[in-house]
């Protein structure tokens, strides 16, 4: 077992208890109410000590960039190779980020994520998955969605969906707009989203699932989600920073680092994604983490591969949105914590006794400049490439142990 | 990240100041004096090419590598046309016979091209934004002859020469576009210079092949062709694929015809003396019948093909200048 801690004297936020200065105990790896008897005691100085981020739905694992973001979870995505669609694999996946770094695989729905077959949902979760999902993908047949609902729904997983109606998205790399017609790209019109949340929301409703739709970036899919939620429907959603900070503008040069999955949007969905921010509507802030080489970004705009680097920049670009937004830190980090570990139904995102002592200690004035040459995960493809951003881990413990 | 763009500060770049680009890559990002100059540039072939005057060997020792990815006849060889007569030894790169086939990526070609120190390199590529990307990787100038539905700026230059000449001006004329301008780089070039110029486009497609927001960039849009030809003054034609006018975007080529062909009764709602213009090449009886395609006074279509040759020559003077240490531009 570990050492006990007592961090003294830290600005401590708690999704769940809110924000106080004091003092937190961890004991045998978990929080606790008193202070063990030899703990280490490490001085905090008033610095913001928070759970460890739990970042729902990244690409590939990346432990380096996860560590200097300070996550400490992550729900990890079906479409890796193989699928994650047997037990053999999804058990793997749990296990391999151990200890440092906890994995929750987040299974196919459907095999091969093909959108046809049912895959073993079951025998997945009990090889350690903690939901199921569609991948990058949607489930075109609302036949094939609303079996793959009713039977999540009998095992008490979440199903976790790409919200893109993938006959209207085609080939596109670009949402339908200035932007792309100027540049020559494959669009598809931002309805392609609405269209395919109303659908999921409704055999969702119908089949009483818990779903989750891990991006929702316009402003008709966020009308849609209040509405749902306003009728009791089990629904949650996420965004990545990327699609609050930017719109479709800065495809302009064909910068590939912009081409993401969803693509950018207007810049009135934009705002509609910032005032969704900040009323509640999201409840899930996420990194989307996607780490691409010069290989997959150094192509024409319309053949390099979608996805940025996240992990390592999203503390700080939320930081600066909720600064923006006026959104308070214990707000931030049920977003960044304690919802996304609520949909992979596991104990953490909190900082009360009992819950696993993953925290991290954070400088959240300190200023650093994002720098794609120097991150520290496997690729640089962010398209935050210098921007100057604030807020920083100085450290990280995840069940009580630090990680060096 | 590196710089992508290609408009850096005046005084960096290289070229005379009537024409301070590296590149030719688009027509987006050059002034209206900037397109002007290159058609009074081009004025001064044209006689010598109609009259096979003595040959001008001015790029006489310069390479000129022709890059194609894409298959093209037309493009490739009046490229070909234009750097031999003003002496450069030509050569062709097709994309069938290069290791692009083989997996090599389009960067590492870019590479291979540069390697083999060339004076200028013309490129056609199936994706937008390609030639850029290669232009921001190679120390010599570069023409996009094409690039995905993004730019064709050669077309658009040769096009507008083609109605300065016929029409006396290109300010205020009424330029009606009409076809797939969804899918097209011809259209887009050629609104950006014709816009650009004060020239009144007009658009017209289905919507089915019209580019989302295309109003932004200063044009009106018409669904209904008669409509759009109201007291035009040039009507160009853009092609059709086949394989989109058979149910993708459009019924079916008949049903194409009656909407969209250029037909001598649907000309007749355009002024009398209207120019009609089409890049090439022509579906015949389709998006135009042969009747206005092959018409002596109205039609400009080969005189496009010889505009297009001396709009590339002035692009191969203008750009390799520097490299020739032509006074006023070393």
């Amino acid at each position: 077992m570990t050492a006990p801690l007592h961090f003294r004297d830290a600005r401590i936020v708690c999704p769940a208890g809110g924000e106080r200065r004091g003092d937190l105990y961890v004991t045998d790896g978990m929080i606790a109410a008193a202070p063990a008897e030899g703990a280490t005691v490490i001085d905090c100085d008033g610095l913001v000590l928070a759970p460890g981020i739990v970042d729902l739905g990244v690409a590939a694992i990346d432990r380096a960039a996860f560590r200097a973001g300070g996550i400490t979870r992550v729900g990890l995505m079906p479409d890796q190779s193989p699928v994650l669609d047997e037990p053999g694999i999804v058990q793997r996946s749990a296990l391999i980020g151990r200890p440092d770094l906890w994995i929750h695989p987040i299974a196919a729905a459907t095999r091969g994520l093909a959108g046809t077959e049912l895959a073993e949902m079951a025998i997945c979760e009990s090889a350690g998955a903690r939901a199921v999902g569609t991948g990058r993908r949607w489930i075109a047949d609302s036949g094939v969605m609303r079996r793959v609902l009713d039977y999540a729904r009998d095992l008490g997983l979440a199903l976790i969906t790409h919200a893109e109606d993938a006959g209207l998205t085609g080939d596109a790399v670009a949402t339908s707009g200035e932007t792309a017609t100027r540049l020559g790209l494959p669009s598809a019109p931002a309805v392609a989203e609405a269209l395919a949340i109303a659908r999921d929301l409704m055999l969702a409703e119908d089949a009483d699932a818990t779903i989750h739709v891990r991006q929702v970036t316009t402003a008709a899919g966020f009308d849609l989600v209040r509405a749902a939620k306003r009728r009791g429907v089990k629904m949650t959603c996420g965004i990545t920073p990327a699609h609050l900070l930017l719109s479709d503008i800065a495809m302009s040069d064909f910068r590939t680092f912009a081409l993401l999955s969803p693509p950018l949007r207007s810049e009135e969905d934009r705002r509609a994604a910032l005032a969704a921010l900040a009323d509640g509507t999201i409840d899930v802030l996420c990194s989307g983490h996607d780490p691409r080489g010069p290989e997959e970004k150094r192509l024409p705009y319309a053949d390099a591969s979608p996805g940025a680097s996240g992990a390592e920049t999203l503390l700080a670009l939320a930081l600066g949105l909720a600064r923006d937004q006026g959104l308070p830190l214990d707000r931030l980090f049920a977003l960044l914590a304690r919802n996304p570990a609520r949909v992979l139904g596991v104990e953490a995102g909190v900082l009360r006794p009992g819950a696993p002592g993953d925290v991290i200690l954070i400088d959240v004035q300190a200023p650093w400049l994002i720098d794609s040459e120097a991150l520290a995960g496997s690729a640089g493809n962010t398209p935050f490439d210098g921007l100057p951003v604030q807020g920083r881990v100085r450290r990280i413990f995840k069940g009580g142990r630090e990680l060096g | 990240m590196p710089d992508m763009s290609d408009h850096r500060p005046a005084t960096l770049i290289p070229g005379g100041a009537v024409f301070p680009h590296r590149h030719l890559t688009g027509i987006e990002g050059l002034q209206p004096h900037e397109i002007m100059f290159l058609l009074d540039e081009a004025e001064r072939w044209i006689m010598p090419n109609a009259e096979h005057a003595a040959p001008d060997k001015r790029l006489a020792g310069l390479t000129q590598i022709n890059a194609f990815f894409e298959n093209s006849t037309r493009t490739l060889l009046s490229f070909e046309i234009a750097g031999k007569r003003l002496g450069a030894d030509v050569v062709n790169m097709h994309a069938a016979q290069s290791s692009v086939k083989k997996g090599e990526t389009l960067i590492d070609t870019a590479m291979t091209l540069n390697a083999m120190r060339a004076d200028v390199i013309v490129i056609r590529h199936m994706s937008s934004g390609a030639v850029r990307l290669i232009a921001d990787k190679v120390d010599c100038p570069v023409l996009n002859a094409g690039d995905g539905r993004h730019e064709h700026p050669t077309q658009a230059l040769l096009d507008a020469l083609t109605i300065r000449r016929r029409r006396g001006a290109i300010a205020h004329q009424r330029v009606v576009i009409c076809g797939d301008l969804l899918h097209s780089r011809v259209a887009r070039s050629n609104i950006l210079a014709l816009t650009a110029l004060a020239a009144e486009v007009r658009v017209c497609a289905p919507t089915t092949l019209m580019p989302p927001a295309i109003e932004r960039m200063g044009v009106t849009a018409f669904t209904d062709f008669d409509a759009a030809l109201d007291g035009a003054d040039v009507v160009m034609m853009l092609r059709l694929q086949t394989e989109r006018m058979s149910g993708g975007y459009v019924p079916s080529p008949r049903e194409y015809r009656l909407r969209y062909g250029l037909t001598p009764e649907r000309l007749a709602r355009a002024k009398p003396d209207a120019l009609v213009m089409h890049p090439g090449p022509m579906n015949r009886g389709i998006e135009i019948d042969s009747s206005v395609a092959d018409h002596a006074e109205r039609s400009a279509i080969t005189e496009q093909v010889a505009m297009g040759v001396a709009v590339r020559m002035a692009c191969l003077d203008v750009l390799t200048r520097r490299a020739r240490g032509v006074e006023g531009w070393a």
